[in-house]
């Protein structure tokens, strides 16, 4: 037996364990599982955003993009350092909302505002569409890391197997609180692994970090700057991406509702100031990408930049270690979705749409069997399919976005309407499908979500001012 | 709107300022600065710098704004 097997195997058991642990003594309610209570403060807040931020797309696909793109991977350090600013004057308010109205999830939030049930199921549908290939992709790319890490001692797909019917477990039993508590085990492995790698790679190929970019400045210049080596992605490109995925970042189902698990609003807030401090390991994964671009040109998929050099660069147990972290970074994201998937299917389309008097425990429990069902789903695409939901992500990251105005405006602006909503959301999805399947994204150099949002943002407006605005909460 | 809140506002402007507006304006290698090409190092700042200006925004939301319901935690 290999070494970096027992690290993977004993990481990935250990954290499931401690997942199971965090449930304890903790009775099951609707409360407890998707808000964890309404008690986190801001120390396990940080954690569990972090959690929820940094995904195995982050880990592969910063350093990747680094390594193929160049330059506009940089809106990844962008976009976060908005959305952290967004949510300094959003979250506190949507927290605020739903801690008077016992709110648990995204949809329940329009429900209430809008007044409006059918407003909530489609925001429900629109949420677990987004959620679907985002969770596949956290699955392929932990069997990828495992397999690779392990140097093929364990498959793919035993990897993702073993990992995932542990995920599920521990958010069966624990819900939100369970992903938290891994969520700290995540972070400090994830955090030494790029620390070690992001400082150590230039220091061993190139003496030091200046240096390294001294080459890069002398053999490809470009790739420093805009567009980088992509053509596609100009100054305008990263200017329209940064600002959609840093709108949209807190609209995705699960981001948006880890705010009501915090204990108050201040505490929402004080971490929206030092979230940013989170940005630093991605500068770290930025120095990967960059390294393995001088070391290793010429890799057909660039997405193994990461896991490539650090198998040429470091021995076995360490790679393993790289694993073990990547195995972990994919389990956090994935119980937070597993879990909001289910809670929008059971609560917000079960229950919203067909059965509103149905009892809180019906509810809770039809969630937990949901959790059963999506992770079979997802373990079925991720074995036989495991391609094909790749380009549904573009669609589900732009969609999520899309619900920015709706929120927003909901929060701040008294005039806007159901109708608004509906009308900004339907225009905006349009968009973004048209733009897409026509193959024009980017469209005029824009990023086509961005120009979604900004369609739908415009006739969320126009249509509102010309229709009966929804009734102001209590 | 409250004086305090109006402030933040005007400090979170900042960020969009200098990491999206300007970006076209700092496009650029040279000159590089503490090893970074001068893009990145541009962009690192403001990243880092985003805390203090969130900080700013929350003091002047904590003076200047009335004192909100279940303040105390």
């Amino acid at each position: 037996m290999n070494i970096a097997l027992i690290i993977i195997f004993g990481t990935i058991a250990v954290s499931a364990g401690v997942g199971i642990y965090a449930g304890r003594r903790l009775k099951m309610n609707l409360e407890n599982w998707t808000v964890a209570g309404r008690r986190f403060g801001i120390v396990i807040i940080w954690l569990l955003m972090a959690g929820e931020i940094y995904t195995t797309f982050t880990f592969l696909g910063a350093s990747g993009w680094t390594y193929s793109k160049g330059a506009p991977a940089y809106y990844i350090l962008v976009y976060g350092a908005l959305a952290y600013t967004l949510s300094f004057f959003i979250l506190p308010a949507v927290w605020k909302v739903g801690k008077r109205y016992g709110l648990h999830t995204q949809p329940d939030y329009f429900i209430k505002r809008y007044d409006s049930r059918s407003l909530g199921v489609f925001v429900a549908l629109l949420g677990v569409f987004c959620i679907i290939p985002y969770l596949q992709l956290q699955l392929t790319g932990l069997g990828f890391i495992v397999e690779v890490a392990s140097n093929g001692a364990i498959s793919s797909n035993a990897a993702i197997l073993i990992a995932f019917v542990l995920t599920c477990v521990f958010v069966y039993t624990s819900g939100l609180r369970g992903a938290a508590w891994v969520a700290i085990i995540k972070d400090v492995m994830m955090i030494a692994a790029v620390g070690v790698v992001g400082v150590g790679v230039p220091l061993i190929y190139f003496g030091s970090f200046e240096k390294m970019f001294d080459v890069i400045i002398t053999k490809a210049p470009h790739h420093l700057v805009f567009p980088g080596s992509s053509p596609d992605m100009g100054v305008v490109w990263v200017m329209s991406t940064a600002l959609l995925t840093g709108m949209g970042f807190y609209m995705w189902p699960h981001v948006f509702a880890s705010a009501f698990s915090a204990k108050s609003h201040r505490v929402i807030k004080r971490n929206a100031i030092i979230m940013p401090f989170y940005q630093i390991p991605i500068l770290l994964i930025f120095m990967v990408g960059f390294s393995a671009f001088l070391v290793l040109p010429g890799l057909e998929n660039g997405d193994l930049a990461f896991l490539e050099l650090v198998n040429k660069t470091y021995p076995a147990w360490f790679m393993g270690f790289v694993g073990a972290a990547g195995a972990v970074t994919a389990m956090v994201p994935s119980a937070i979705l597993v879990l909001f998937a289910s809670t929008l299917i059971s609560k917000n389309v079960y229950q919203t749409a067909f059965n509103p008097r149905a009892k809180e425990e019906t509810v809770m429990r039809l969630s937990r069997i949901m959790v059963l069902v999506i992770t079979t789903f997802a373990l079925i695409f991720a074995f036989f399919f495991p391609n094909e939901l790749v380009p549904l992500l573009i669609l589900g990251y732009d969609g999520a976005c899309q619900l920015f105005p709706g929120v927003v405006l909901g929060l701040f602006w008294k005039r806007v309407s159901k109708k608004g909503v509906y009308s900004g959301l339907i225009a905006g999805i349009a968009v973004v499908l048209g733009l897409i399947l026509s193959g024009n994204d980017p469209f005029l150099g824009i990023n086509a979500g961005f120009a979604g949002l900004i369609v739908n943002g415009i006739i969320t407006l126009s249509v509102s001012l010309g229709t009966e605005p929804a009734p102001a909460l209590a | 709107m409250q004086k305090g809140t109006k402030l933040a506002l005007v400090l979170a402007a900042i960020p969009f300022i200098t990491m999206v507006l300007a970006l076209p304006l700092v496009n650029r290698i040279h000159p590089v600065i503490l090893g970074f090409p001068f893009l990145l190092f541009w962009i690192l700042v403001w990243v880092l710098l985003t805390p203090a200006v969130l900080g700013l925004a929350y003091l002047c939301e904590k003076k200047f704004n009335e004192p909100e319901e279940g303040e105390d935690e």
